[in-house]
């Protein structure tokens, strides 16, 4: 898939590429049915709005799966992730592009790895970071 | 919603914090892995057919997330309804594979009462560890659940 990066060519508050995507209903039922989240908030427009929300919204979990798929195709084919953290602040609902962006906020050595620390976050067309989170991973060297 | 005074005691803090579920396990299956790469939009091959780095198929990061009902109770009844979740913080150690048995255990590290602009909150810090068949802890996820 991508290319590799290596450890030497990234430094602090280097931007990760931004990536957009466009979650459907589709996908909500796809995901539903893939992790057995039936709760019908994520495809039932009726049920819903009959909780209080204005439309059908996008599985938390899904989205945290998005930020972990935008860390590890940044990370390359060797690239390992260590850690993913995270927080659901906002709704985001299908049919809206949502943007993932990052950058990288650390990069050290420990024990025999070497680390990289991201700040990454889910954007909504009103860019409010709906879904902020952090990632940790291991790098190769290119020695 | 609830317009009732819960109020979380020291000792009900105390006897809910440490509490375990009951060990959930599932056998991963590669349909499985690749649908779930699938939904989530992720066309890494790693997942579908492997790559050498990851020496054959190993599940996405969140895949864990398809395991279902792993609840430690509470050992009180709190008034709420409504369930939120407000996020995870994962730790991975080794790759899941195809194959695998993962056994996920939850525990509650921490409890906690607050009133925000949803009313009276009751938010919960769950761990979860799930281990493989060679007793090897794979992943830790750690969530914040908010009842209200």
């Amino acid at each position: 898939m991508s290319e590799q990066i290596f450890f030497e060519d990234v430094r602090e508050g280097m931007e990760l590429p931004v990536e957009v995507r466009n979650p459907t209903p589709r996908q909500l039922v796809q995901y539903a049915g893939a992790s057995g989240d039936f709760y019908e908030i994520h495809y039932d427009r009726n049920f819903a709005q009959s909780t209080g929300l204005k439309d059908i919204i996008i599985h938390g979990a899904l989205k945290n799966a998005m930020l972990g798929a935008y860390v590890t195709g940044w990370a390359g084919p060797a690239g390992e992730l260590r850690r993913l953290t995270v927080q659901y602040r906002g709704m985001d609902y299908p049919d809206e592009p949502i943007t993932a962006k990052g950058h990288v906020s650390r990069v050290y050595q420990e024990g025999q790895s070497n680390l990289v620390d991201c700040t990454v976050w889910l954007e909504n067309p009103e860019g409010q970071q709906t879904t902020p989170g952090t990632a940790t991973v291991a790098l190769p060297s290119r020695n | 919603m609830s317009t009732n005074s819960f109020t979380l005691t020291d000792e009900m803090r105390e006897q809910s914090i440490g509490v375990e579920s009951e060990p959930v396990s599932m056998v991963i299956e590669q349909g499985h892995v690749a649908r779930f790469a699938e939904a989530i939009g992720d066309e890494n091959p790693a997942y579908t057919v492997g790559t050498p780095e990851t020496g054959g198929i190993v599940a996405p990061p969140t895949f864990l997330r398809a395991m279902r009902g792993i609840r430690p109770e509470l050992p009180f009844e709190a008034p709420f309804t409504r369930l939120l979740d407000g996020g995870s913080d994962w730790e991975y150690f080794e790759h899941v594979r195809p194959g695998d048995t993962i056994t996920a255990v939850g525990r509650v590290e921490d409890i906690r009462e607050r009133t925000g602009s949803i009313g009276q909150m009751l938010i919960a810090t769950i761990k979860i560890t799930y281990r493989n068949q060679r007793d090897a802890v794979v992943a830790t996820q750690t969530s914040t659940s908010i009842r209200y």
